[in-house]
Order: C-alpha cells, then sequence, then structure tokens
C-alpha cells in the first residue's frame, strides 16, 4: 500500500507559465501574415496549380478580378462571371474599371498596373479573353494568372 | 518588516492573448500573389494596315487546344504532356540544325492557341509547360536553378538579380504567342 501512495505524490503539473509566451508567438504569427480583406468574393474560387510561379514585389501596384461561377446560383445563375471589388461587372465595363484603379495610383506608376486574374478552374477561356482583349484595350498589358504552388516535381 | 511587492495579475494574460488568437485564425487569409505572369501584345491599331505577317513554318512551334481539353502540338494529338516541355527546349535551342525546327532561338515562336470553351485549368497547364521550358533554358544559361532564376526575375532592382537575369534571357525572347481563341465549342 505504501508503494502506490508513494506515487500518487510525485508532481505531475505541466509547466504553464511558458503559455502566454507561445500563444503570444503564434498571435504574432498570425497579425503579421493577416491582411483584412474588404471585399467578400461571391465567385468560386477554385485555383489552378501550375509550378513557374513568379512573385509580385509591389502589392500596391496589383488589382484584382475574381472570375468564376457566382456562389448564389438562384440569384446570378451558373454563368461565370467577372467581379472586381465589389461588384460584377460585364466585360465592357473593363477600361472603365482600370481607368478607376489607375487613377488611385500616382502618375508615374499608372503604367506599372499589372491585373491580377483569379480565375476559376472551370471558367472557360472565352470570358477571359474577352477581358484579355478589354485589358488590351484599357492598354494594361501586364497580366498575372493566379495560381497555386504545384508541389510536385515537372 | 514585511513588505508585500506589488504584482499585476498575470493569470489571465493568456485567456487574453487566446482570444486574440483565435480573432486573427479566423478572420486571417494569407495573401496569394504569385502565378504565371505574361504580358499582353499591345491593342490592335485599326489605322494600321493589316499586313499579313509572314513566319516561316520552321519557325512556329503550334500548340493547340479544343473545347474538350484535347491537345495537338505541332499536327499530332498528344494524350500524354510529360515530354511537351523537352519538345519546346529542343525548338527553341535548335539553332537550324534540324531543317523543320527553328532557325534561332530569336525567331522561334511558340503559337498557343485555344477554343472558347477550353477550361481555365487546362490553359494554364499548359502555359505552365510552356514557361517553364523558357525558364530552364533561361536558368541553365545562367547557371541557377530555376526557381532562383524566377525569383531574380522578380525584383530586377537588385544588381546581382539584374545580371543573373540579363544573363539568362539575352538573346532568347519569351516568344509565346496566345493566339484568339477560336469559336468552335461553347
Amino acid at each position: 500500500m505504501s508503494k502506490f501512495k508513494k506515487k500518487t505524490q510525485v508532481k505531475q503539473d505541466i509547466p504553464t507559465s511558458s503559455m502566454p509566451d507561445v500563444v503570444f508567438m503564434l498571435l504574432f504569427f498570425f497579425m503579421v501574415t493577416t491582411e483584412l480583406r474588404q471585399t467578400s468574393i461571391e465567385v468560386k474560387q477554385n485555383i489552378p496549380k501550375a509550378t513557374q510561379l513568379r512573385k509580385l514585389q509591389r502589392k500596391s501596384l496589383v488589382t484584382n478580378l475574381y472570375i468564376g461561377e457566382p456562389i448564389k446560383k438562384d440569384q446570378y445563375g451558373t454563368e461565370p462571371k467577372i467581379q472586381a471589388n465589389d461588384v460584377f461587372i460585364e466585360p465592357k465595363d473593363i477600361v472603365l474599371w482600370v481607368n478607376r484603379e489607375k487613377d488611385k495610383l500616382s502618375e508615374a506608376e499608372r503604367d506599372q498596373l499589372t491585373v491580377s486574374l483569379k480565375v476559376d478552374k472551370e471558367a472557360k477561356r472565352g470570358l477571359i479573353a474577352d477581358v484579355e482583349t478589354e485589358l488590351r484595350k484599357a492598354n494594361s498589358r501586364k497580366l498575372l494568372y493566379t495560381t497555386l504552388e504545384d508541389d510536385k516535381k515537372n | 518588516m514585511a513588505r508585500s511587492t506589488p504584482e499585476i495579475p498575470n493569470a489571465s494574460m493568456a485567456d487574453i492573448a487566446f482570444l486574440l488568437l483565435t480573432f486573427f485564425l479566423v478572420t486571417t487569409t494569407i495573401a496569394n500573389d504569385r502565378g504565371l505572369s505574361i504580358l499582353l501584345p499591345p491593342p490592335p491599331d485599326p489605322n494600321a494596315k493589316q499586313d499579313e505577317v509572314k513566319i516561316q513554318e520552321r519557325n512556329m512551334f503550334k500548340i493547340q487546344v479544343n473545347s474538350s481539353d484535347a491537345l495537338l502540338v505541332e499536327g499530332e494529338p498528344m494524350d500524354d504532356v510529360s515530354g511537351l516541355k523537352d519538345m519546346i527546349k529542343a525548338f527553341v535551342l535548335n539553332n537550324g540544325r534540324d531543317p523543320n525546327s527553328s532557325d534561332n532561338p530569336e525567331k522561334a515562336i511558340v503559337s498557343y492557341k485555344t477554343d472558347r470553351g477550353t477550361s481555365h485549368a487546362r490553359f494554364v497547364q499548359i502555359l505552365d509547360i510552356i514557361q517553364a521550358a523558357y525558364y530552364d533554358i533561361y536558368a541553365e544559361r545562367a547557371s541557377v536553378t530555376n526557381a532562383r532564376f524566377r525569383e531574380a526575375a522578380s525584383d530586377l532592382s537588385d544588381p546581382q538579380n539584374k545580371e543573373i537575369y540579363d544573363r539568362g534571357r539575352e538573346g532568347i525572347p519569351m516568344n509565346i504567342s496566345i493566339a484568339e481563341p477560336t469559336k468552335v465549342g461553347g
């Protein structure tokens, strides 16, 4: 009996004094990597994968266009749509939209605007080609097809 | 005389930190600004004469994808894309050796044509392979890895990066022509 008693008297506390430090470390990680999103994306975004990725250096020069099937199908149908900022736009509105985006930048940086196309895997090439034609008209020629990193070696 | 040292209670600090952590965990979206970068051609000039640009057949490497995502390379159907990258590399670096392949890298053009019904996933997959072929060539000439070359190309303000970039690209422009899609499928 005494043998067992001895065992129960061993202290088995996990030291918790360093817990705040660990949690703060995690907290800072998320605070630094986080980016509060101003717009909610209303289209399906299942981004394709690729290997030859290029990173954009100046985030202030990047503007996003989201293309994909609307999430609210009953309201907007199933045809892929283009979302710019918070609204759905048609390809013909792109020139206007690009000019507005350019106005946000300083004079010297206007021609460096890069359009990042975040396109759903299942979207068809036809719509994207229409967007590209309009971007050419708007003289915004820098384009990025946003993709995820493909881990497998090719 | 025993003087009690003033203390801030720190037992609840972990709780507060957890609360903040949870908030950031929920609201976080890790920014993704990476992808395949291309430069669109300048806008079509309505005043310019429609000159038929003559490009010799041998300097064109034709890749076509139809509306059901099937691939046609130089007129031949292709199911397995694993060999495509090496085909493009051989074509670009032919330098006139094979009379059916390109004259020199400067004249070599990879023509990529899709259909309006081609899916974006397929488009990106093939574009990725074409760019991989070019970046492999560049990286080899600059004697760096492919990933290092792309990193250098992303930030040309660094003189060392600029040097790698120029060494890789000199005399070999990335001639990828993405043609207006055909309207066969819908």
